[in-house]
């Protein structure tokens, strides 16, 4: 591979004599520039470097949802390997009249909706009061940052014993504390798992979304916004037509990676649920209709739906990413 | 994002350094403001990290002494949560997430590093197509795929075995580093790499001298984001994995099932198994944002 790039770097006529030749000329996107300046090399010299990096991505991704469409419509049941058949739209059918597979997709949407929601809005405050000048500005910062360094098993164990356990967790501890013996001791993760789960989640996806925030906010350009204040504009109304036009890209960003994530959650429902309490979310419902049940023929099918939600739902998220990547100019 | 989004963000090099200049937009606010602002900057901080404090000190209490109600703060500290921990046998597990983390990350960099170059410096057509392609891929959601990666595995005899957890683990990785070290590379300076031509410089001095002192920064965020995931992953690991294979996370979660009092021993299991990730993350606050945005943020 890199003996083809050596070649054809040698290859290339010397830069600055093309330069002037250059058909289209300068041209403000700089890759453009860069594409006919550089644009003698063979394609396939070019293409050599891509190709290790897209084959791998496209066998160990692409291949095995292939491989999970075929097995979607077969009957297959690691326990009743004798039956092992074509079944046509029967896993489908199931996957669609199941009340489970139903509940699975509402509370994926549900999750993914409620924690990014809840994490951005947070974050946006906190980087807001980040923004500003005090002190122990960094060490807020690092103290803010901690969550998200947590391993997410162990913080879904820590959240579920150490904080939401009704006999000796730090919360039900806090109240009796403060309230005394008669103090309400509730058994968090029973009354509300649904919120409980969504809690812990929040709690580490604060902190990422704050930290992107917060690298928009200061890149905010600050003479503009004395202007304004000068001119006898309120905090609100710069924080409304300067503050948040300049951060939509940040916002549009940090919601689309959460959710990329929080989508596919499955270390917090394991840890905290285990699936159970009507918790279950569709990455938790396939594990264990593969793992437990070992109905690879309806799992598949419960993965192909995953998958076409996915795309339905990332095609709107990728034509967002890249409509930010166009409006910044650069994309050709 | 882009070439001209990075020049809008050079100053971004601020964006890290919590102790920027002072903002002319805070001279107006009268000092009472400031410090009510200040004073809710500093509990979000405290809150956000209680969770944490309360794991490490949990961890250092005697098992009867965690599970009290109301909590017993000033109990007196003692290693037997550690001690239990390392009892149960956690270097294997966690030798193995070092392995699996380490070795994917290399692969990572030494696969995305070419791509990132073709779909930069000497962009292939389409590049922007390749690139979201890339990306999609991180969208769809592993558990989709993970039934004919266990069914392969088990024909090839690869259950159980780190080298399927690495060679997974890169795939994961791989579309974030591509996208990272593409935004790096966008800002090499071209005129830099034709003169680097002219002089009759080879590809590997050119590599040395002109591209890798801009995509530094860049290949450190990468490392230390797929070190990260890496780290953390625990679907891939508990369906892959068994008794030889198995990672850190794995190891938690099967952790809980012992009856009688076992939080100091959680705490201190999670507390170690964490440290790895804050440090790292820590020591390099603002390659964690740069990684976080996939480079958009620098």
């Amino acid at each position: 591979m890199s003996s083809d790039v050596s070649q054809a770097e040698a290859g290339m006529p010397d830069g600055p004599a093309e330069e002037s030749g250059a058909p289209r000329g300068r041209t403000p996107g700089e890759n453009t520039e860069r594409a006919t300046r550089l644009a003698k090399a063979g394609d396939w010299s070019r293409r050599a470097p891509l190709l290790p990096a897209l084959i791998f991505v496209i066998v160990l991704t692409q291949l095995p949802f292939v491989a999970t469409l075929v097995v979607s419509f077969m009957n297959w049941n690691a326990y009743y390997p004798d039956e092992r058949g074509f079944a046509g739209f029967d896993n489908f059918a199931r996957v669609f009249t199941d009340s489970n597979t139903r509940s699975a997709v509402f509370v994926t949407i549900l999750l993914t909706v409620l924690v990014v929601g809840i994490s951005l809005v947070l974050g946006m405050a906190i980087a807001l009061l980040l923004d500003r000048k005090f002190m122990g500005r960094g060490i807020v910062r690092t103290l803010m940052i901690t969550p998200f360094l947590v391993v997410p098993v162990a913080a879904a164990l820590l959240w579920k014993h150490a904080l939401y356990n009704p006999e000796y967790g730090l919360l039900n501890g806090t109240l009796k504390a403060v309230f005394g013996d008669d103090a309400p001791q509730p058994d968090w993760i029973s009354n509300n798992p649904l919120i409980s789960i969504v809690a812990a989640l929040v709690w580490q996806w604060t902190p990422f979304m704050m930290l992107i925030l917060l690298a928009g906010l200061q890149s905010r350009p600050l003479d503009v916004v004395e202007a304004a204040r000068i001119d006898g504009a309120s905090s609100w109304q710069i924080f409304r037509s300067m503050t948040l036009p300049h951060m939509r890209q940040y916002i549009e960003l940090s919601g689309l990676l959460g959710a990329i994530y929080v989508v596919q959650n499955f270390d917090h429902v394991f840890t905290i649920t285990s699936g159970g309490l009507g918790t279950a979310n569709l990455p938790y419902f396939i594990y264990q209709t593969f793992y437990t049940a070992q109905d690879y023929g309806r799992a598949s099918a419960a993965g192909v739906v995953v998958v076409i939600g996915t795309i339905l739902i990332a095609t709107a998220a990728l034509r967002t990413a890249f409509s930010l990547f166009k409006d910044e100019g650069g994309a050709k | 994002m882009s070439a001209t989004t990075d020049r809008t963000f050079e100053d971004g090099a601020e964006v890290a350094d919590p102790n920027r200049e002072p903002q002319a937009i805070n001279h107006h606010k009268s000092p009472k403001s400031h410090i009510l602002l200040t004073l809710a900057a500093w509990l979000c901080g405290l809150l956000f990290a209680l969770p944490v404090a309360w794991m490490i000190l949990t961890s250092f209490h005697k098992e009867e002494d965690a599970a009290t109600n109301p909590p017993s703060l000033f109990a007196p500290l003692s290693l037997d949560g550690y001690r239990s921990f390392f009892d149960a046998g956690p270097w294997p597990p966690l030798a193995n997430s070092l392995t699996a983390s380490v070795v994917s990350t290399i692969l990572v960099l030494l696969l995305a590093f070419p791509a990132a170059y073709a779909l930069s410096i000497r962009p292939v057509k389409k590049w922007t197509d390749v690139l979201f392609f890339f990306l999609s891929t991180k969208m769809l959601p592993i558990v989709a795929g993970i039934l004919p990666i266990y069914l392969f595995a088990q024909k090839v005899n690869l259950l159980d075995n780190i080298w399927l957890l690495i060679i997974l683990y890169t795939s994961m990785n791989l579309p974030i580093a591509v996208w990272m070290l593409r935004s790096f590379l966008a800002e090499v300076p071209v005129e830099m790499l034709e003169a680097a031509q002219v002089d009759g410089a080879s590809l590997m001095t050119t590599l040395r001298k002109v591209i890798a002192p801009v995509v530094m920064p860049g290949i450190a965020a990468a490392a230390l984001i797929c070190f990260i995931f890496s780290w953390n992953e625990l679907l891939l690991a508990r369906v892959l994995t068994g008794t030889v294979a198995g990672t850190a996370p794995v190891f938690l979660t099967g952790f809980v099932t012992s009856q009688g009092l076992f939080l100091a021993k959680v705490c201190a299991a999670s507390f170690v198994v964490s440290l790895p990730v804050l440090a790292a993350g820590f020591a390099a606050q603002d390659k964690l944002v740069q990684g976080l945005s996939m480079g958009a943020v620098k």
